[in-house]
Order: C-alpha cells, then sequence, then structure tokens
C-alpha cells in the first residue's frame, strides 16, 4: 500500500519517473483479469444467445477505455470546433453511444467489413483512423482522411465503407453487397450493416434483408437505436419497435448497447453465427445520444433534459466501463485519470492541427473523378475557368 | 458458342443498303453478329479474363435474360457469377443488369450517390468498378413508363462514365472497356438493336478488341453538313445520308459512342469542315444530349466556322404514347432528319 501510494504520488507530481517502473509497481497491485455478468439478450429466432458472463482482461480494459474516451472526447471537440465555426455543414455526434463502435470493434476482425450512414466519426476512429485525420477532415483541410473533399459523412478506411449520407437505402443494400463479396471471396470475412431506429423502416432495407436471407450472406444487420429518428421517437416512428424482430425470417437479439462488454460478446456471437455460413443475423444496440440529431438540433424540443441527465448519470458508457475496472481492481483512479489527460492531450494536439492545417489548394478541385485515367480537364464556373483531374 | 450461332440468315431488313455497299469488299463468308450476340460474346470474354467480374440481375441467369443478352452465361459459370436478382428496380467487378433503364430509376441514388460520387469523396480511397447495363429508350409499344431516355439523366453526372452502343462493334468493344474501367459505366443498350446483324470485321472477333470510352466513330465522310447521333438514331442519320447522297448532298456522320466524357474534338474538327450542324437522339429536347453539344459547339473554336445555327432532332416532348401512329411520330424518323438537314443547308 505505502509503494503504491508512494508511485502514485510520484506520477501526480509530474516526477520524470519512467513509466515502466510505475507500471511494473502498478501491475503487481492489480488484477490480471475479471469476470463480470452481463445482461441476457433478448432473442428472435435464436435457441441460445450470447454468454451471461464475459472475461475482461486488464489490458483489454485500458485499450476499450482509452478508445472510448477518445470518441467521446473527440465529439466534444468537434463540438466545440462546430461552433467556433471551424467546422461547417453536418455534424452529427455520437457521444453516447461509444460502447457501440469500441464493443463493434471489439468484437471482429480488422479483416472484416463495416458501413454506416452519417453518425460515423466513432466508427471512422475504431476502423483505424487517427483523430487528426478526422477531425481535418471536418474541418474541410488537405490532411484531413478525405482530403477534405468528404467532410463529416464521407470518410472511409480500409474495410470501412463511410459514411454515408442517405440512410437505410443507402447503407443497408450496400452492406448486402459488401456480405456477397465476402461470400465470394470466401475468406470468412463479415460485414457489419448499420442504420438507425429512423432508418429501420425504409423499404430498401427489407429488399435487402430478403436477399441476404435468401443467398445466406454473412451479413450482420445492426439497428443502433438511440430512441430517436432526428426529432421523432420510436413510438411516434414504428408500428413495431422490437427492431431485433423486424427482419421476421432473420434471426436476431437485442443487446444493451451502453455496456461495451455486452456488445462485444454479442457481436462475437453473431460474428460466429455468420461465419458458420448460417446467413445473416440481426442485432439491436440498445443506446442513447447526448447531443441532437445534428450540431442544428439543440435536443431537447423533442425530448426532456431529465432523461438526458438521468441516462448521463446511470448508463454512461464510459462510467460503467470505469466502475467494472476500479471496483475489480483492474485499474485504478489514477491510472485511468492519467488515460483521460493523454486522451485530452491527444485531442487538442489533433485539433490544433485540423485549425492550423491548409485547406486544399483549389487547383485540386477537378481532381478524383475517375480512377487509373489519364489526366482531363474538368469544367468550372464557366468556359474559361477549368479544372485539372487527376486520378 | 454464342456468337456462331448468331450468323444470321435473314437478309439484312433493317440496315438500309448503304452498308451492304459499304462492306461490298469483304470476303462472301463474311461474319454478321447481332448486337445482343456482340454483348453476350463480350461480357462472356470478360467473365473468362478475370473471376472478379460477375453479373447480377432480374432473369439473367436461369431465364438467359429477359431480352437473352445474357443467354449461354450461367450453364458456363454458375450460380457464383451470374445471380439472378429477385425483384428490386441496387474488391469484386460487377456487371448488373436493369431490365430495362426505366427500373434504374429505383436504383438510381445507388447509381449516382453510391457509385458516382464516391471515388471524390473519399479523396481517391474507393474506386467503384461497376457496369450498369441494359436497355435504355423507346421500344415498340411497351408506353411511357418503359420508354424513356436516360443519356442526359446520367450524362449529367460527373464520375460516371456514360457509354450507347449502335452496331454489333460497337456493343462488343465498348461492354468490355466498360468491364475493364475501374470507374461506374452505364452502358445504354437499345432493344431494338438487339436483333439487328451487322458486319463483325477480324478485329472484332478478338477476345482484347476493345473501344476506347470517350471517343467518337465518324461512320460516314462528307463535306456538307455533320450529322451527330447515338444508339439507334445513327442507322436513322446513315439512311438519311443516303437518300441526300442522291441529290448531291454529302453528310458526315459521327457515332458519339460515348455520352460522357463527350469527344467533342471529334464534333468540333468536322463542324469545322462542314461548316452545319444537327445533332439526333431519341431523347427528349429539353436538357437533353443535342442541347449539350450546342452549347459546347458555342463555347468552342467550331462556332465561328458555322454558317447557319446548328438544329437538334429529337424525340417529341412527350411522354411515349402507345398508339403506333402516335409512338412513330414521337421519336425521330429519317424524314425528320432529312428536313432538318436541308433547312439547315438551306436547299
Amino acid at each position: 500500500m505505502r509503494k503504491m501510494l508512494a508511485a502514485v504520488s510520484r506520477v501526480l507530481s509530474g516526477a520524470s519517473q519512467k513509466p515502466a517502473s510505475r507500471v511494473l509497481v502498478a501491475s503487481r497491485n492489480f488484477a490480471n483479469d475479471a469476470t463480470f455478468e452481463i445482461k441476457k439478450c433478448d432473442l428472435h429466432r435464436l435457441e441460445e444467445g450470447p454468454p451471461v458472463t464475459t472475461v475482461l482482461t486488464r489490458e483489454d480494459g485500458l485499450k476499450y477505455y482509452r478508445m472510448m474516451q477518445t470518441v467521446r472526447r473527440m465529439e466534444l471537440k468537434a463540438d466545440q470546433l462546430y461552433k467556433q465555426k471551424i467546422i461547417r455543414g453536418f455534424c452529427h455526434l455520437c457521444d453516447g453511444q461509444e460502447a457501440c463502435c469500441v464493443g463493434l470493434e471489439a468484437g471482429i476482425n480488422p479483416t472484416d467489413h463495416l458501413i454506416t450512414a452519417y453518425r460515423a466519426h466513432g466508427f471512422t476512429f475504431t476502423r483505424g483512423l487517427s483523430v487528426r485525420e478526422i477531425l481535418a477532415e471536418l474541418t474541410g483541410r488537405k490532411g484531413g482522411c478525405a482530403k477534405g473533399k468528404g467532410g463529416s459523412m464521407h470518410m472511409y478506411a480500409k474495410n470501412f465503407y463511410g459514411g454515408n449520407g442517405i440512410v437505410g437505402a443507402q447503407v443497408v443494400p450496400l452492406g448486402a453487397g459488401i456480405a456477397l463479396a465476402c461470400k465470394y471471396n470466401g475468406k470468412d470475412e463479415v460485414c457489419l450493416t448499420l442504420y438507425g431506429d429512423g432508418a429501420a423502416n425504409q423499404g430498401q432495407i427489407f429488399e435487402a434483408y430478403n436477399m441476404a436471407a435468401l443467398w445466406k450472406l454473412p451479413c450482420i444487420f445492426i439497428c443502433e437505436n438511440n430512441r430517436y429518428g432526428m426529432g421523432t421517437s420510436v413510438e411516434r416512428a414504428a408500428a413495431s419497435t422490437d427492431y431485433y424482430k423486424r427482419g421476421d425470417f432473420i434471426p436476431g437479439l437485442r443487446v444493451d448497447g451502453m455496456d461495451i462488454l455486452c456488445v462485444r460478446e454479442a457481436t462475437r456471437f453473431a460474428a460466429a453465427y455468420c461465419r458458420s455460413g448460417k446467413g445473416p443475423i440481426l442485432m439491436e444496440l440498445q443506446t442513447y445520444r447526448y447531443h441532437g440529431h445534428s450540431m442544428s438540433d439543440p435536443g431537447v424540443s423533442y425530448r426532456t433534459r431529465e432523461e438526458i441527465q438521468e441516462v448521463r448519470s446511470k448508463s454512461d458508457p464510459i462510467m460503467l466501463l470505469k466502475d467494472r475496472m476500479v471496483n475489480s481492481n483492474l485499474a485504478s483512479v489514477e491510472e485511468l485519470k492519467e488515460i483521460d489527460v493523454e486522451v485530452r492531450k491527444e485531442i487538442e494536439d489533433a485539433a490544433q492541427f485540423a485549425t492550423a492545417d491548409p485547406e486544399p489548394p483549389l487547383e485540386e478541385l477537378g481532381y478524383h473523378i475517375y480512377s487509373s485515367d489519364p489526366p482531363f480537364e474538368v469544367r468550372g464556373a464557366n468556359q474559361w475557368i477549368k479544372f485539372k483531374s487527376v486520378s | 458458342m454464342a456468337a456462331v450461332s448468331g450468323l444470321v440468315r435473314r437478309p439484312l431488313r433493317e440496315v438500309s443498303g448503304l452498308l451492304k455497299r459499304r462492306f461490298h469488299w469483304t470476303a462472301p463468308a463474311a461474319l454478321q453478329v447481332t448486337v445482343r450476340d456482340a454483348i453476350n460474346q463480350g461480357m462472356d470474354e470478360e467473365l473468362e479474363r478475370d473471376e472478379k467480374v460477375f453479373l447480377l440481375g432480374e432473369e439473367v441467369a436461369q431465364y438467359d435474360g429477359a431480352y437473352k443478352v445474357s443467354r449461354g452465361l450461367w450453364k458456363k459459370y454458375g450460380d457464383k457469377r451470374i445471380i439472378d436478382t429477385p425483384i428490386s428496380e441496387a474488391g469484386l467487378r460487377p456487371i448488373c443488369e436493369f431490365m430495362t433503364f426505366n427500373f434504374s430509376m429505383q436504383a438510381i441514388d445507388q447509381v449516382i450517390n453510391s457509385a458516382a460520387k464516391t471515388y471524390y469523396m473519399s479523396g481517391g480511397l474507393q474506386p467503384v468498378p461497376i457496369v450498369f447495363r441494359g436497355p435504355n429508350g423507346a421500344s415498340a409499344g411497351v408506353a411511357a413508363q418503359h420508354s424513356q431516355c436516360f443519356a442526359a439523366w446520367y450524362g449529367h453526372c460527373p464520375g460516371l462514365k456514360v457509354v450507347s452502343p449502335w452496331n454489333s462493334e460497337d456493343a462488343k468493344g465498348l461492354i468490355k472497356s466498360a468491364i475493364r474501367d475501374n470507374n461506374p459505366v452505364v452502358v445504354l443498350e437499345n432493344e431494338l438493336m438487339y436483333g439487328v446483324p451487322f458486319e463483325f470485321p477480324p478485329e472484332a472477333q478478338s477476345k482484347d478488341f476493345l473501344i476506347p470510352i470517350g471517343k467518337a466513330k465518324i461512320e460516314r465522310q462528307g463535306t456538307h453538313i455533320t450529322v451527330v447521333s447515338h444508339s439507334r438514331p445513327v442507322g436513322h442519320c446513315l439512311e438519311a445520308a443516303a437518300v441526300l447522297s442522291k441529290e448531291g448532298v454529302e453528310c458526315e456522320v459521327i457515332n458519339m459512342r460515348t455520352i460522357r466524357p463527350m469527344d467533342m474534338e471529334t464534333i468540333e474538327a468536322s463542324v469545322m469542315k462542314t461548316n452545319h450542324l444537327v445533332t439526333v437522339e431519341g431523347g427528349w429536347p429539353q436538357f437533353g444530349v443535342g442541347a449539350e453539344i450546342c452549347a459546347r459547339i458555342m463555347e468552342g473554336p467550331a462556332f465561328n466556322f458555322l454558317d447557319a445555327p446548328a438544329v437538334r432532332v429529337t424525340g417529341a416532348d412527350v411522354p411515349m404514347p402507345y398508339a403506333k401512329i402516335l409512338e412513330d411520330n414521337s421519336i425521330p424518323q429519317v424524314k425528320d432528319i432529312i428536313f432538318a438537314i436541308k433547312k439547315t443547308l438551306n436547299i
């Protein structure tokens, strides 16, 4: 106990003690892993569901905590930059829903595929892009992941297909198509195809369900139910709010989307189901967003501040993980605070970059119209203005 | 196999004597291939060449294709490469067949927002090598909802390539180029042309026969007037040219082959030679292909060479009617083309 206090005080006093020795001290006093109970999932057309207990290692716990905190801070920074008018246009934030993007990623491989709609910043990060590239894309600079050409809703990474503007109708059929490619290529990969509670009523989703089931595509349809489609609550939008059952002939499970371990286990279960060749499966993640639909929505005209506050105090995903880890001796409060400090710094640096990086050069306005083509001319606002287009 | 079976025994009813005259120098056993078989051959060769290519669409597999364009392919390549889709009028290199392009309106969001724009929006990260093909424009008696021409709609969009074959050679060369292109390509075929046989030159019989996208072809040389067209109307233009030739008027007929990116160079060079321009298309006049050509002529060097305003011949500005007399008068006929040419030349 004394040793631990000494180590902690050294850290807090900012002494340049090598982190290695602190970790050495720290790991001696922490558990390597702990077992947790997680909520049982409601099942549709499934005999068994994901397990109700799971083992969390210290390493994984710290990783998930850091990732969720990074997404949280990144989104809050985006809020700030938007209010300063450094980010323009559309900006849909996912703070509150961190357990979804981090939990889903924890349940799949980097070689699996993921596609979602416009509330995509969290997924862009968990799929491998840096906060720098993401914020710089939001601010429309050349260092952005799409070179400033895409903005908030059009970020892409390896095995991550955006970021799409047209909900349901666009994303879900595309996701089924990616699953078709997975099956075609025969490498046991799966595709996570996300949509929200609002989009869940779109017709093309049902066409995609039909084809995916018919051709037994390895597609995990995921409804991220945050209770509101823009300003319309689920009760006002859907004849059936049992989104996990809406796939009808497709088996489904309803998951606690605020608990990262629950999301992880459910994803592992769903991925194993698909990989075994049984066809598609549907997951409903019950989650919540603290912000309004987008930055132009204060988010309080269709729901109460009390409701938002209640979720924050009782179900915040980062708080839930933190409490679990501290109470099971997987980590200390101070250690997690340190991660907070590091994350804050990373976000600050990224925001600095995103604010200072220049906009893409005007000469590149015509770039990337076609792939693999020789350069050609693109017309500007009048016949005398021409831009060069390079692939 | 399909190509050989396309050898035609019946006379060339729909193709004018002009073509017979042009090809009279070929060997007696010259190969005749219908447009349908040319497309089939092109797809067959590309399916064989690259295992990432596959075809999907309504009735393309077991039904052999609604217009039999994909006949035989399912038997040869199986379920994995030739896929029947249920009715849904939405790595790999798919060829997506629309039973007609009218049905593409159901999927147009995917064509424009998911295919055309993606490479640009991703800053060059995500190419979309997909082909959308199927019959476009007027057919015979299928009325308004099955007769629209989509050349102008798709030609409007940056990020897409749009081609419009006329004869068998065009059909094969363009479908192969479209499949090999790493961009989304819309191939606007024509149902009435599927069964029409054309001379298939030796180079077109090769498995590597490609027609470059973005290059027009001068089908007939002439000195008095430039006539620019795409798809089935190209044949009508050649018929009109044959009639006018007897009266001493020599038309230069250009087959656009590609709508986007448009080959303005070939058109401009021709206009600078002939000083007169008529555009001919099956689609509606407002905001159409001809309108675009005229606008661009005004912006370029050819304008100063025009001795008369450029003139457009188009489909009538109505939804396609059903009754035969009405339908016949809703698309450009040879007499309409001749009239426009004479008006332009003031004869």
